[in-house]
């Protein structure tokens, strides 16, 4: 009989704690919990008693649990990492995913396995969304500045729409740019001089 | 351009400055590197890169790379130093409840004796992290009777002002923003405890720099250059214009440059020489000593054995890899790798390959002297 594996979720944004704690949850072996504020990070922890700790894996209070796991006795509680057996491979995963995790030491790796993989797979998946809107905000973005640009263009030279996008591409190729500068650069420009 | 492409990991502090400025002053492309600058923004995030091999190298505190060499972390790959990047830079400061039931200060030995007195009987220190200098610094001066907590930098402000911590070693600008918060005190620096006390180091996965002896040449003479030109007068107020920018620390330039300047006020007044230094006085050279010293610190923190812990530390500093690519750069060279540590007074001429070279002063406040036990 396995006993239930103690979760603790630090991630303040709601969203992905939420998205990793259903997903881990979801096969019942898993007891989790959201920590949303790092503020006496060391403290809560103490408090809490995780198995596992998953934290975003550039979350600057990684160092604080860091602390935890060599402030006792540093050579028998250093399994305190993500990647058992400096595994590096794994280790690559995770960076890539944005997890890490911290494990007390009598968690069997058997029964860890499993779980540092779905955190992997879920936090991998709410990163590449960030990610995959981000993209698409900024590139909305970029097509705004470049249709103010080009209609600086046919105004300031009675130039076709065409045209205007022609003579901004060339510059910027010219100039070594990406268009979006370079359209940047003359809203900017036409904003100064009225 | 011979190609080569690198990359290195550090954390946005004013003490990245010698591998921030080998890419934007083009130290590093003139040795034909194309140098990629990943950020951290903790030391497990920089340790995980450079484990998993996202990155060559990184900028690395000292006493992290020795607590590997000693098995103090995971079953990582080890590390090795290439060499140092900067001493000093630390700041030490107290809470402003302690520093009210401190008396007048007037020299390091009587301001931990009055600390003691004051703060209780196990104070908590909030440092880095639990591998840095700033704990060893903490642990030489005050003694074993302390806690060691570890603040992020940019959150030291907060601990105390939440009552979280008693004292604090810092990098600049932290202890200056927890001073302005008016939640901390600043006493002294870092050099009051130790003279020079090495700080950050360049440091690879071991056997890195052995496999790729052309690439780790020339990231070493980059960033050698890049510390020589930061020690050269006027180049520090261009540094922190560059170290400043979004990409990099994302601080105001004023602040980068007083604490690259050294403009902290400090209660105890500071021995002589810069607050930071990345090159003069031999600043750079990886003594096997050094690693050796920490070493033994390090496992006086944790009840280990410190004659292995000497040993560990000092076959990290690979000062035989500093003596093979850096003489190209025309480094002087020291004629020894170990030197005992803590004797120097004053600045003191070492015999050297060109002659040229003065060690800066290295003595701990109370005349502590480490003889290094190892050949």
């Amino acid at each position: 009989m396995n006993r239930h594996l103690n979760i603790l979720v630090i991630e303040s944004d709601e969203t992905r704690a939420r998205t990793v704690a259903d997903a881990l949850a979801q096969d019942g072996t898993c007891r989790v919990v959201i920590l949303a504020d790092t503020s006496s990070l060391s403290r809560r922890i103490a408090e809490m008693d995780p198995d596992v700790v998953l934290i975003d894996v550039a979350d600057p209070s990684r160092d604080v649990i860091e602390d935890m796991a060599v402030a006792t006795s540093p050579k028998e509680r250093a399994v305190a990492l993500f990647a058992p057996g400096g595994d590096t491979e794994f280790m690559r995963a995770a960076i890539e995913a944005g997890v890490s995790a911290y494990v007390a030491e009598d968690i069997r790796p058997e029964v860890l396995r499993p779980v540092i993989d779905l955190a992997i797979a879920q936090f991998g998946t709410v990163r590449r969304l960030r990610l995959e809107l981000e993209t698409t905000r900024r590139a909305l973005e970029e097509r705004k500045l470049i249709d103010r640009a080009k209609g600086i263009l046919m105004r300031a030279r009675g130039l076709s729409e065409d045209e205007a996008y022609a003579l901004l591409r060339k510059t910027a190729m010219d100039q070594k740019k990406k268009m979006a500068e370079v359209a940047g650069a003359l809203v900017t420009a036409a904003g100064l001089l009225g | 351009m011979s190609g080569k492409s690198l990359r290195l990991a550090y954390v946005p502090l004013t003490d990245a400055a010698p591998v921030i400025i080998a890419r934007e002053m083009g130290f590093a492309a003139s040795e034909g590197v194309a140098l990629d600058l990943v950020q951290a923004r903790s030391w497990a995030l920089l340790r995980d890169f450079l484990s998993a091999g996202t990155v060559e190298a990184a900028h690395m505190l000292a006493p992290m790379a020795v607590a590997r060499a000693m098995g103090l972390q995971a079953s990582l790959p080890p590390v090795e130093v290439l060499m140092v990047l900067s001493h000093g830079g630390q700041v030490i400061g107290t809470s402003t409840a302690l520093a009210r039931d401190l008396p007048p200060l007037t020299g390091a030995a009587q301001a931990a004796d009055a600390i003691r007195s004051a703060a209780g009987p196990r104070p908590r220190v909030g440092v880095p992290f639990a591998f840095s200098t700033h704990a060893l610094l903490m642990g030489r001066w005050l003694g074993r009777g302390i806690e060691i907590r570890t603040v992020p930098p940019p959150l030291m402000a907060e601990a105390l002002a939440r009552g979280e911590i008693d004292l604090f070693c810092v990098g600049e600008p932290w202890g200056t923003v927890a001073a302005e918060a008016g939640v901390g005190a600043i006493l002294a620096s870092g050099r009051s405890i130790w003279a020079a006390p090495p700080e950050k180091v360049l440091a690879a996965r071991a056997g890195w720099a052995e496999s790729r002896p052309e690439a780790a040449g020339a990231l070493m003479r980059a960033v050698w250059r890049a510390g020589r030109w930061l020690d050269q007068r006027g180049n520090r107020e261009v540094a922190a214009e560059i170290l400043a920018r979004p990409e990099y620390l994302g601080l105001p330039v004023e602040t980068v440059e007083a604490s690259l300047t050294g403009r902290t006020a400090f209660a105890l007044p500071p021995p002589p020489g810069p607050f930071i230094t990345f090159h003069d006085g031999g600043a750079s050279f990886p003594w096997r000593s050094t690693g050796a010293l920490i070493g033994a610190q390090l496992a006086q923190r944790f009840d280990l054995p410190q004659e292995p812990a000497a040993h560990a530390g000092a076959a990290i500093f690979r000062t035989d890899l500093y003596r093979r690519h850096m003489r190209a750069a025309g480094a002087d060279l020291p004629g020894a790798s170990m030197k005992i540590e803590g004797t120097l007074t004053h600045p003191t001429a070492v015999a050297s390959e060109r002659g040229t070279m003065i060690l800066a002063p290295d003595r701990f406040f109370d005349g502590w002297i480490f003889d290094p036990p190892v050949d």
